[in-house]
């Protein structure tokens, strides 16, 4: 067990390394776009002078690199330093919303991957049959399709005309759970079109690959039933690969959810994103981006991890 | 004017109210300018909305556009219509826009000039108080106001308040300002939705973090860019807020807009795809307000770099545009069209009886060949965020220039800094302004010969000496006059297309009802909805 301590560590070490680098990245695009946070602010209304006034206010008239490092000092502290635009603590705001983000994206990820992993088996069990194309083309089109869109026809359906659900997504603290999840249904459902392909895909060809191995020939000469050869013998030995895509979908549930939060009024840590980039707000842009990339680094490191844990074969490499 | 043309006109006005591309008021001021009898078109109203009396209760639930996580309570960074819309809810002004466009108290009650304008006297509501209970004194208008000037200001009203010499506080609730030169239109600037009024802090600065104010409307709870919930400020000093309480919704997608209205989620939304507007008004539970304004889609062309320094050159490109087509195509009819000076017809000293310029390439021509700019060909910027289906606009006029021998090649700019990067640096630009209260607002603010945003470099000595005498003008009469003239000029000299003034399109439950008259200033009757409108 200690060689998986070790590779965690090493792995976080690393992945410190990245975030140093991204947040170097993204503290350059955001001075690299056009226009800056005070023109943004004052909007199109501004004269010079204001312009200037506010730039002196929040610090701008300095070099970017010092202004870098200021940044970088506190948030190795601990302090990721206040919005510049609504000069208010950057945790404070995003804490709520990326708690948003997550209830969703786990409440999405609890449907997606049980269907994903069933649909999978049994379109591996079943393959080439009808049930298998069916299943591959109705997933492969909701993936195919773009979010937004998705979003559109599942609103159009689902709400406009029959009124099952509700088309606005908007959620506040004093709801109950069961509010909660009937409020957030349809965007959840969306995410799960959209990730439930990768997912039962992956899933499917690991499985049909092992099919073709000796001991799964064994198992079938045996007499086991293609069930059990299936959940038993061909199952455990596909994890790896299943893991990986799961945990690269769990991390697309968590960042890529922007269209779908637009299309249904959800407030999460997307709009949040794309609010702070159009205000060049800094602080925020790199707080939303530094907890983007440590959820693909922690999701990354824990399927790495996961698929060692299910084949001791990878804990000893060459 | 023959009777034949008379007719005419009547029936094209008559379309035009039917169609709802103008108001009844408008309708009644356009054909009584002409001289005309408008008895027939008095019937197109009778059978729309009956005066009701308003009822108090509900909660109105209201879906806004362009709302911003990172708005503040800053109301020298109001730049959104969440800021906007919500100050016209819990903050007061010292005059409002009435629903007929004319002007109203809001906090103040009266005001009044010197002769020379140069000093107004305000006088203050004693009722009107904050929503934490204080009274609303001179002191915090005072503080409210200064909060826009001075040097180390970031609001973006300074320039409407850079005459202003001194805001003293004469009693309690009296408020004298000061000007540098006369200027017959403060009481109007005070509508402008920076200069709300906040509780002043001992300190002369004031207090805007807190969200207190005194409109008709306090904040419970809410967030910037998610939603808002308020409830009736019992002590409120004006007429009206007969909902109990307010639920803003910040919804930037216009299909989640006009989906939450269908399924019931709202009551009201605050603007409308037009795309789908036909679509929409199908539905027998929603009513569409579509509403004339003054914001304007303007076209400036540099007048002292060649080819647009020939005036000549100028009017043929004016001449060059169908804006009948542009409105149908384009705006999808919800506008007002655009005769080349910068003042719409529900705003205050429209000179009503400048004709209209008319699509006519056969004289566009000839006056290309009198400037010797035959074969003419000009680079036009835009972006699409400057309006939706701004650049639409310029391919389809770039069409119509072609039957003049124009050649126009549109460049589709990127929409980030597109204010800062394109307006006022390249020759030629389509670009979208929100409507000021005034016509000298408006002039002095881009038409004037050293205005920082003199977006057409356009210097006309007649132009600006008129424009500095109307300020002043108290006379209403000569005041007209004085804007007619510039108006004309501006039209025939200027370095402005304006192809037209697009409406406020919003929609509404039925059960949510209002008055005869919207105001033109804000969608929504001039932002006010919350606190003019009522359940049926």
């Amino acid at each position: 067990m200690s060689d998986v301590l070790k590779i965690i560590a090493k792995r976080l070490g690393l992945g410190f390394v990245t975030l140093l680098v991204i947040s170097v990245i993204i503290f350059s695009a955001v001075e690299m776009l056009p226009g800056d946070i005070a023109e943004a602010v004052l909007g199109q209304g501004a004269t010079k002078e204001n312009v200037a006034a506010m730039r002196e206010q929040l610090g701008l008239d300095r070099p970017a690199p010092v202004r870098y490092f200021e940044w970088l000092g506190n948030a190795l502290t601990g302090d990721f330093g206040q919005s510049l635009v609504s000069q208010k603590p950057v945790s404070g705001a995003i804490a709520e919303r990326f708690a948003n983000t997550l209830f969703l994206a786990l409440y999405a990820a609890l449907i997606a991957v049980p269907i994903a992993i069933l649909l999978g088996v049994l379109t591996a069990l079943w393959r080439n049959s009808l049930f298998d194309r069916v299943a591959n083309v109705a997933t492969l089109t909701s993936i195919s399709s773009p979010e937004f869109f998705l979003g559109y026809i599942l609103i159009l359906f689902l709400s406009v005309k029959t009124g099952y659900f509700p088309s606005l997504a908007k959620i506040s603290a004093d709801m109950t759970l069961w509010e909660k999840l009937d409020r957030m249904f349809l965007p959840a459902l969306t995410m799960v079109l959209v990730v439930v392909a990768h997912m039962m895909r992956m899933t499917r060809s690991a499985i049909i690959n092992l099919l073709a191995s000796p001991y799964i020939e064994m198992a079938r000469l045996k007499g086991v039933p293609g069930w059990r050869i299936i959940v038993r013998h061909a199952l455990p030995n596909a994890w790896a690969p299943i893991i990986n895509v799961i945990a690269l979908n769990l991390a697309y549930l968590v960042t890529g959810v922007v269209l779908v939060e637009v299309v249904f009024v959800f407030p999460g840590i997307g709009q949040m994103l794309v609010d702070s980039v159009t205000k060049r707000d800094f602080p925020v842009v790199q707080a939303c981006c530094l907890i983007f990339a440590t959820t693909f680094i922690l999701l990354n490191l824990a399927a790495d991890v996961g698929a060692i844990l299910t084949n001791p074969r990878l804990r000893h490499p060459k | 004017m023959t009777k034949k043309t008379e007719s005419e006109l009547v029936d094209r006005l008559a379309a035009d109210a039917k169609a709802g591309r103008i108001s009844r008021r408008q309708f009644l001021q356009y054909t009584m300018v002409a001289g005309m009898s408008a008895s027939a078109g008095s019937l197109l109203w009778t059978s729309g909305v009956a005066a009701a009396v308003p009822k108090r209760g509900g909660t109105f639930r209201w879906g806004i556009h362009d709302g911003n996580t990172s708005d503040t309570h800053d109301p020298g960074t109001y730049v959104t219509r969440q800021m906007i819309f919500l100050a016209h809810q819990y903050r007061s002004y010292l005059t409002q826009i009435e629903p007929d466009n004319s002007l109203g108290p809001d906090l103040a009650l009266s005001w009044e000039a010197t002769p020379d304008a140069k000093q107004w006297t305000f006088k203050l509501n004693p009722n009107a108080s904050f929503h934490s209970g204080r009274p609303v004194t001179a002191e915090d208008v005072v503080a409210s106001l200064n909060h826009h000037r001075g040097e180390k200001t970031t609001s973006a009203a300074k320039s409407l308040l850079t005459d202003v010499k001194d805001i003293i506080a004469a009693d309690k609730h009296t408020i004298t300002v000061k000007l540098s030169g006369g200027n017959a239109d403060l009481p109007w600037l005070m509508t402008d939705y920076h200069l709300a009024i906040c509780p002043a802090k001992s300190d002369g600065t004031i207090d805007w973090k807190s969200g207190d104010g005194s409109g008709p409307y306090k904040i419970d709870s809410g967030k910037f860019g998610v939603s808002w919930n308020l409830s009736r400020h019992d002590g409120w000093h004006g007429k009206g807020a007969y909902f109990d309480a307010v639920e803003m919704v910040v919804l930037n997608d216009p299909n989640a807009r006009q989906t939450a209205l269908i399924t019931g989620d709202v009551d009201c939304v605050s603007q409308v795809d037009l795309k789908t507007l036909n679509l929409l008004k199908r539905n027998p539970n929603i009513q569409v307000d579509n509403v004339p304004s003054g914001a304007a889609i303007t076209m400036p062309m540099f007048c002292d770099t060649a080819p647009f320094n020939d005036v000549n050159v100028r009017n043929a490109l004016k001449l060059s545009m169908d804006r009948q087509e542009i409105i149908d195509k384009i705006a999808f009819g919800a506008a007002t069209m655009g005769n080349d000076f910068h003042l719409a017809p529900v705003q205050p000293y429209f000179p009503a009886d400048i004709p209209q310029r008319e699509y006519d390439p056969e004289k566009a021509k000839a006056l290309l060949k009198k400037a010797g700019a035959e074969g003419l060909s000009v680079s036009l910027s835009t972006a699409d965020s400057v309006f939706s289906g701004a650049v639409d606009m310029c391919v389809l006029y770039a069409e119509q220039a072609k039957k003049a021998g124009i050649n126009i090649n549109v460049v589709r700019e990127p929409n980030d800094g597109f204010y800062s990067d394109v307006w006022l640096k390249k020759p030629f630009t389509a670009v979208s302004w929100g409507a000021r209260p005034t016509p000298d607002v408006m002039f002095t603010l881009a038409y004037k010969h050293d205005a920082a945003w003199n977006e057409s470099h356009w210097k006309n000595e007649r132009f600006n000496e008129l424009l500095l005498q109307a300020k002043s003008e108290l006379n209403q009469e000569r005041r007209a006059e004085m804007y007619n003239e510039m108006c004309q000029l501006m039209r025939d000299d200027g370095g402005t297309l304006i192809p037209f003034f697009n409406n406020f399109v919003y929609a509404r439950n039925k059960k949510v009802m209002h008055g005869l008259e919207l105001a033109a200033n804000w969608a929504c009757d001039g932002a006010r909805a919350p606190s003019r409108w009522w359940f049926a």
